[in-house]
């Protein structure tokens, strides 16, 4: 029994001889000297954290860094920050921010995780939305008197409320055209109308497929302000969006 | 822009508007809003007196008060008679032409031109008017009418009677056109949140609703035939016209084929329905068979159009509301949609209501409207032919709807002074403003056809 245990040993030991000896073949330029270290450039540092680390949805969390030997600290989703600071944030759906640090002495990078609790992560079908985080983001645009021009602030409102409609595409949305106490009442139902549909051709504009929304007027039969001052008519002259469900 | 015309209405009469037309021309321009000059120019109102009926059974009087009360305020708000006030006509009661002293009414003071009498029992549950009218200055001839009434006895029926008594007068005495008492006004009353259709008689009485949706509906119109009121009720969906029958007491199926409509309007001849509509997202006048089929555009503008309202004399005109040019204004067209005119010259000009003699528009103005600007918005009446415009209204808060009587005689409109909104109806001259509502959002007043 002893025999073929032996041969077997032998064989192995002459495998691994050469392959020792092809090895050491191939080696024979001798090996290029490590890098020098950077003596007067130390790598750089980082640390990111997210406080807190959970948020409900429509909460904000605040990010807190600090680097050091970096000459270019940049956040992803935020671009390019300070070396060390602070930033509030109120992402939808749970997200991984990704620091990186770069300097003369190399680069580092550190991550923080937060998380957004299940109800504001969109789903890929069927997306439920709190209306409160809709509210938060998508606003409404407002029109002078007897007017149903886009202005052009309402013009950058309803942008950043395409976008995010664009970003949610399973969400169906209603726009209200408002208007304010003056006038007939039946002659505001039809402006209203007109308000309505300007502020549904910009979400159009802005990438929102036009089934998606549809358009009611209320004319002046739902006040957001009662009161008789052109602070508060220009309260009431709005498209206003709210969820189609 | 044309120099203004400032016309004002001396206290003439309605009769004066409708027969003496020409005479509009010769109103004076005026830089001042509201000028009254004389009383009774143009047209003589006739002197009627309206006895205290009889009472000819123990149980009448509760019944009889209403009945005296309800004709004399018919006739008096009729707008064509010189009323023999009550403490004037002598006081008697006679039950019948046997027990009537015509020279006692003839005489001053009375005066009267024409006696209104009979008796009124209540006997088995059953309520018997006798009512006759006479002539007081033809003793040899003097019986113009004599009537008999026989209705279960209530107080709704002695109003009823009563009515019916005074539009037979009426019609009688004024140039063959009837009278307006039997007649009703559908309106918007806001309750608790929601705002649902109502009818009242045309003096304000029997206030009732008739839809129960818990939403808003808008813009009631009344069928010709008084058989449905359309009106326009916010859904799920936005806004649609439905249709309430009278006859059943509910609201019944209507196809309301386009998108968001809004302020239905009958044709004349009940055929027809011209309606506001957003099928494109812009609110255009389309018009349909009055069972919703046959659905077509009419105008093409950029802009809210709405509040349509057919000329009821031929039915192939419409007014509207139209913002194409900025700030509301009244135009009129053909019914295809064809011959366009502007009707008012600036301002905020809205919900035009067609006389039903066809000759003039009434429509809320706010000649002043801008932002910042606090003017008034009141109630005034248009001659088409001529464009000339007299202001109804004055400094009375914020009017609107005007809707006229079936006579031509009255106009019933909205008016917010300092509270909620109220309905009040006023004769088609501005004169005699009666509030007919008490208790706080009320609007969008529709007189009914008959």
């Amino acid at each position: 029994m002893k025999t073929p245990h032996h041969r077997h040993f032998a064989s192995l030991i002459a495998v691994a001889t050469l392959a020792l000896a092809a090895g050491c073949h191939k080696k024979a330029v001798p090996p290029p000297p490590p890098p020098p270290p950077a003596a007067t450039s130390p790598a750089p540092t980082a640390t990111i954290t997210v406080t807190p680390s959970s948020i409900d949805p429509g909460g904000s969390a605040v990010l807190a860094w600090r680097t050091t030997d970096a000459t270019d600290v940049s956040i992803d989703g935020l671009g390019t920050v300070n070396p060390y600071g602070t930033q509030k944030v109120t992402p939808t759906q749970s997200t991984t921010y990704h620091l990186v640090a770069r300097g003369p002495g190399g680069s580092t990078d550190a991550t923080a995780n937060l998380t957004v609790t299940a109800a504001a992560a969109p789903a890929p079908v069927g997306e439920t939305m709190n209306e409160q985080i809709f509210e938060q983001n998508v606003k409404p645009a407002f029109f002078d008197y007897d007017s149903y021009e886009i202005r052009p602030d309402a013009q950058t409102v309803l942008a950043q409320d395409a976008s995010f409609l664009a970003a949610h595409p399973t969400l169906k949305v209603v726009v209200g055209g408002y208007c304010d106490d003056r006038g007939s009442a039946e002659y505001n139902l039809a402006l209203g109308e007109n308000r309505a549909n300007a502020a549904k051709q910009a979400l159009v504009n802005g990438g929102v497929s036009p089934d998606r929304v549809r358009t009611v007027s209320y004319g002046k039969e739902k006040q957001f302000c009662t009161q008789d001052n052109e602070a508060c008519w220009q309260q009431n002259r709005r498209a206003g969006f709210s969820l189609d469900q | 822009m044309r120099p203004r015309k400032r016309t004002s209405l001396p206290h003439s009469r309605v009769l004066f508007l409708i027969f003496l037309l020409p005479a509009l021309g010769c109103w004076k321009a005026s830089a001042q809003d509201w000028v009254r000059t004389g009383t009774n120019l143009g047209a003589a109102r006739i002197r009627l007196a309206a006895a205290d009926f009889n009472p000819s059974s123990p149980d009448a009087p509760a019944l009889k008060t209403t009945f005296d009360n309800t004709l004399y305020n018919d006739l008096n708000s009729a707008g064509i008679f010189d009323m023999v006030s009550k403490s004037m006509a002598p006081p008697v009661m006679p039950a019948s032409p046997q027990q009537i002293n015509l020279a006692q009414w003839a005489a001053a003071p009375a005066n009267a031109a024409f006696v209104a009498f009979g008796s009124i029992a209540a006997t088995g549950g059953r309520l018997a008017v006798y009512g006759w009218l006479f002539d007081a200055k033809n003793p040899d001839s003097p019986q113009i009418l004599g009537k008999q009434y026989n209705e279960a006895a209530s107080q709704d029926n002695a109003r009823l009677i009563a009515h019916r008594f005074a539009d037979e007068i009426i019609t009688r005495l004024g140039g063959g056109i009837p009278g307006i008492a039997e007649t009703h006004v559908y309106y918007i009353a806001a309750r608790g949140g929601n705002k649902e259709v109502w009818q009242m008689d045309y003096d304000g009485q029997g206030q009732h609703p008739l839809t129960h949706l818990g939403t808003i509906s808008l813009s009631p119109r009344a069928s010709p035939d008084n058989d449905r009121i359309a009106f326009a009720s916010l859904g799920r969906q936005g806004w649609s016209i439905r249709m309430y029958s009278l006859v059943l007491g509910r609201v019944v199926s209507f196809a309301s084929v386009v998108g968001n409509t809004l302020s239905p309007a009958w044709s004349s001849d009940g055929a027809k329905l011209a309606f506001s509509a957003s099928r494109s997202g812009d609110p255009e006048i389309y018009t349909s068979d009055a069972n919703g089929a046959n659905v077509k555009q009419v105008t093409t503008f950029r802009g809210p159009d709405v509040s349509p309202t057919w000329n009821p004399k031929t039915n192939s005109q419409i007014a509207w509301c139209s913002g194409r040019t900025g700030l509301p204004q009244i135009y009129i067209m053909s019914s295809d949609g064809t011959g366009v005119q502007r009707m008012t010259d600036g301002g905020y000009a809205t919900s035009p209501s067609w006389s039903p003699n066809g000759q003039f528009l009434a429509f809320a103005w706010n000649r002043k409207y801008g932002p910042g600007a606090p003017g008034g918005q009141d109630i005034y009446i248009m001659d088409i032919a001529s464009k000339r415009w007299t202001q109804l209204t004055h400094d009375a808060g914020r009017q609107d709807f005007p809707s006229w009587s079936p006579d031509g005689r009255h106009i019933v409109f909205q008016r917010e002074n300092g509270g909620g909104a109220e309905i009040w109806t006023m004769l088609s001259d501005g004169t005699e403003q009666h509030r007919l509502t008490q208790s706080g959002g009320n609007s969008m007043p529709n007189w009914s056809w008959k």
